[in-house]
């Protein structure tokens, strides 16, 4: 099981900032071990948060985009709503995390 | 019959029923789509997102930094006045052009900030996709530790 994400988020005026930070080694698949063998590509590729089944954001991923990804976006919403976010890899390992908003 | 391709077609059939039954919305059907992630340039990213060379815009506002002290991590952000539906940023000097492609939804706001890796010094493309039509804008970040291999 991946590690979980840590994600905040807070309602202000009606609108709901989220960041998230997901823990995954993003192998771009251009590095070398130390015997000199290519590290195959392993990253996250997409992402998507829900807030009571409603999308609310969505991200495609590729190999550039930095270790232990970050994001952070903004929708109309309110407090002690349950934010779904779930990302899936290459390898097609899912993570799934929930958090209400405050 | 091959049992792959069955397997494929079972796949497809549930995947559309899905989608019919609104299990899922038609922008989280968004694709991870191979052809503009494995573009090498910049031309086949506009390519593979079906469009020609985008329009310079001035309503896109960049949070990005002019140096780069570490390539494995730059953060960079966007927001726009535009009625976006979809970011996506581009890195003309890595391997792979495409970084990341970003989606809002109805009442979502136009604005993502996140972290990307560049190999070396490059221009950085942010196109924005407002009412179908691509726009863009560029910076130069420099770096001065790349991201990638090393």
């Amino acid at each position: 099981m991946p590690d979980p994400m840590r994600i905040r988020a807070s309602e202000k005026d009606g609108i709901v900032d989220v960041k998230i930070l997901m823990r995954h080694d993003m192998e771009t698949g251009q590095r070398k071990d130390a015997a000199g063998k290519t590290i195959p590509a392993w990253f996250i590729n997409q992402v998507s948060a829900k807030v009571q089944g409603r999308d609310v954001f969505n991200a495609n991923f590729g190999s550039a985009i930095s270790k232990d990804p970050f994001l952070n976006f903004k929708y109309k919403g309110s407090k002690g709503d349950k934010l779904t976010v779930i990302w899936t890899d290459s390898k097609g390992e899912k993570r799934t995390d929930e958090i209400l908003v405050s | 019959m091959n049992q792959q391709r069955r397997n494929l077609l079972k796949h497809s059939m549930v995947f559309g029923l899905m989608a019919t039954a609104g299990l899922i919305s038609t922008s989280q059907a968004q694709e991870w789509s191979k052809a503009a992630f494995d573009g090498k340039s910049l031309d086949d990213v506009f390519k593979a997102l079906n469009t020609a060379t985008p329009e310079k815009s001035s309503a896109i506002t960049l949070t990005a930094p002019d140096i780069a002290e570490n390539g494995a991590v730059v953060p960079v952000g966007l927001t726009t006045s535009l009625k976006a539906e979809q970011v996506a940023i581009l890195v003309e000097k890595n391997p792979n052009t495409l970084a990341g492609q970003f989606y809002f939804p109805a009442g979502t706001e136009a604005f993502v900030t996140t972290r990307i890796k560049m190999a070396q010094t490059s221009n950085v493309y942010f196109l924005v996709k407002a009412e179908g039509k691509w726009l863009m804008t560029m910076k130069e970040i420099k770096v001065t530790l790349g991201g990638c291999g090393g």
